[in-house]
């Protein structure tokens, strides 16, 4: 204890019998609070966020010495002259040098261990790696037919709901908001905005006059169309986030614009490919200028600082 | 009687598991112990409770995204009892979360985290962030649109830490979007891994417990700094005389004891 370091007169202080504890000490309030600043900085400013870990750091450094300190005041015992581990089989042999034994009972004991952990290791790798690796390879994205072009009339959305994956059934239905922007350089444009909030994944809704729903015999799978009428955005029911017709973030807590869909034109169809993130969206429509990423998660930022905390996404 | 025991000496000679459960019944315990203290065996209880029909359960539930809603509806309305059974899991579950909290802060409340039972705080604490595994991942096992879009959202919150976040997700999704391998994905979290830990832990858990013995309540003399003398009889320390150190005064004889 602290106290007993500070007290005069020294008396033989025996520390095996008591408990070992840290003195008491007012750092870990100051570092939770310079923690708390740092987290609320992140969402409020950088400048709180830089204050909060300086306060943080100063005080954890305090802290940490404070709590060190009765370890690091202890007088380093002098290294006892340690015997010889001497082995009940080494037997000693005449001459000084005496080359070091290597006891047999260590041997064993080793490589017992060794062909142990080898064993362990080949069973448990290739179970572990079964468990974790197919979350993350072969992710590909399957292209969708969606019928033909005339099913999406010129500047008006039209809800569509497919299935994504041919093999997964109604788990992989997907819905995606698809405006068709027209001719633009004898090229056809469309707009494909992914449904999920960008956000946490909740299903935005477009702010529209919806129409009828109808069906569209494709190739493959299902497709129901269903026009809406003068979209002016976009919101999500779970967290009130909100979008332009555009996809981009009006309001609420999205760090950035709705995913969209690559397409191509196969024989007079649309054709769904892979879905990318979005920063944000310059013009409208087949103007529109699009600051495109590789898909990232809702809720994971992929342009500002933020974006330092995903450098990587698989 | 000598029937009676006659079994359990053939079972004492053999493993000497009579004596261990009577240790464990006979231990002593501090004087001063309150209801409160329940706490942590309603906590185990109520585990024990949603590990019994979860297991039942698991007999009628099929995994898959075709048929788990299904046969929940099945388990719900057609099964004798089924009714029964999926209530007491679900609201046993909330039951669970609440008591572990409670008693989190009975402990904390009468710092009974503190040396030497830190480290039991400790698997307290994974033990709390287990449970709460188990509520996400039971979450999905309805299949209905709110158990999906709950973990849409779930997933997602976990995907938006800094670095690992993206994994996580996907790991936890095993891919890129949810499939058809989340649930069971899920599902084999719910029942296997995670309710393994939970009881490897809880075993660990209750070692501590007995091997460190139970603390007083902080308004108890023995956590106000008094001793005792060999009759039991509480001895007022001075305040001024420096209480001796490392000679028991930590706590009743009764724990000293456990320490021992």
């Amino acid at each position: 204890m602290a106290d007993e370091l500070e007290r005069p007169g020294g008396e033989p202080v025996e520390h095996e019998a008591e408990p070992h504890l840290p003195s008491p000490t007012i750092w870990p309030f100051a570092f939770a609070g310079g923690v708390g600043l740092l987290l609320v900085g992140l969402i409020i400013s950088w400048i709180i966020a830089a204050i909060g870990a300086v306060i943080a750091l100063i005080f954890g450094f305090l802290w940490i010495r404070e709590a060190t300190r009765e370890v690091r005041a202890r007088p380093v015992a002098e290294p006892e002259p340690e015997p010889e581990p001497v082995s009940e089989l080494a037997i000693p042999e005449e001459g000084e040098e005496e080359p070091e034994r290597y006891p047999r009972s260590v041997f064993l004991e080793m490589s017992t261990l060794g062909v142990g952990a080898l064993i362990g290791g080949i069973v448990t790798l290739p179970a572990l790696g079964f468990m974790i690796a197919p979350a993350f390879v072969d992710q590909g994205y399957e292209e969708v037919d969606l019928g033909p072009l005339a099913n999406f009339p010129e500047a008006q959305y039209v809800i569509t709901t497919f299935y994504s994956k041919s093999n997964e059934g109604s788990v992989g239905r997907r819905t995606a908001f698809i405006r068709n922007n027209g001719m633009k350089d004898d090229v056809p444009s469309f707009t494909i905005i992914s449904n999920r909030c960008a956000h946490l994944g909740c299903p935005t809704q477009p702010a529209g006059l919806p129409g009828k729903e109808q069906e569209v015999k494709t190739s493959a799978r299902p497709v129901a169309i269903t026009p809406v009428a003068s979209v002016s955005g976009f919101q999500c029911p779970c967290h009130g986030g909100a979008y332009d017709s555009e996809g981009n973030r009006t309001a609420g807590p999205p760090v950035r614009a709705l995913d969209r869909y690559q397409f191509l034109i196969k024989d007079g169809n649309l054709v769904l490919g892979t879905p990318y993130s979005v920063g944000k969206v310059e013009g409208t429509g087949a103007d529109a200028v699009i600051e495109a990423y590789s898909l990232a998660d809702p809720g994971q930022h992929v342009d500002g600082p933020e974006q330092i905390f995903y450098p990587y996404i698989p | 009687m000598a029937l009676l025991m006659a079994p359990l000496n053939w079972l004492e000679e053999r493993s000497g598991l009579v004596g261990a459960v009577k240790y464990f019944l006979f231990r002593k315990v501090p004087a001063e112990t309150n209801w409160f203290h329940t706490l942590g065996s309603a906590t185990l209880t109520a585990f024990l409770v949603q590990a019994v029909t979860g297991v039942i359960l698991a007999m009628y539930y099929k995994p898959s995204p075709e048929e788990a809603y299904h046969s929940i509806q099945h388990i719900t309305n057609d099964l004798t009892l089924g009714w029964l059974v999926r209530g007491m899991h679900r609201w046993g579950a909330s039951v669970f979360i609440i008591l572990l909290f409670l008693h989190m802060g009975r402990v904390f409340l009468f710092g009974a985290y503190k040396y030497p039972r830190e480290l039991n705080w400790l698997i307290g604490v994974i033990l709390l962030t287990m449970a709460l595994g188990e509520g996400l991942t039971g979450y999905l096992l309805p299949w209905d649109e709110t158990a999906y879009w709950a973990t849409v959202v779930a997933i997602n919150i976990n995907g938006n830490a800094p670095i690992a976040g993206p994994f996580i997700a996907d790991f936890l999704r095993g891919g890129a979007e949810i499939g058809e391998d989340t649930l069971a994905r899920f599902y084999s979290l719910h029942m296997l891994v995670i309710p393994g830990g939970l009881f490897a832990l809880i075993g660990l858990h209750l070692y501590l417990v007995i091997r460190l013995g139970v603390t007083e309540p902080p308004w108890t003399r023995a956590a106000a700094g008094y001793d005792f003398d060999e009759n039991g009889r509480p001895v007022r320390q001075g305040l001024v005389e420096p209480r001796p150190r490392g000679n028991g005064s930590l706590g009743t004889p009764a724990r000293s004891e456990a320490e021992v």
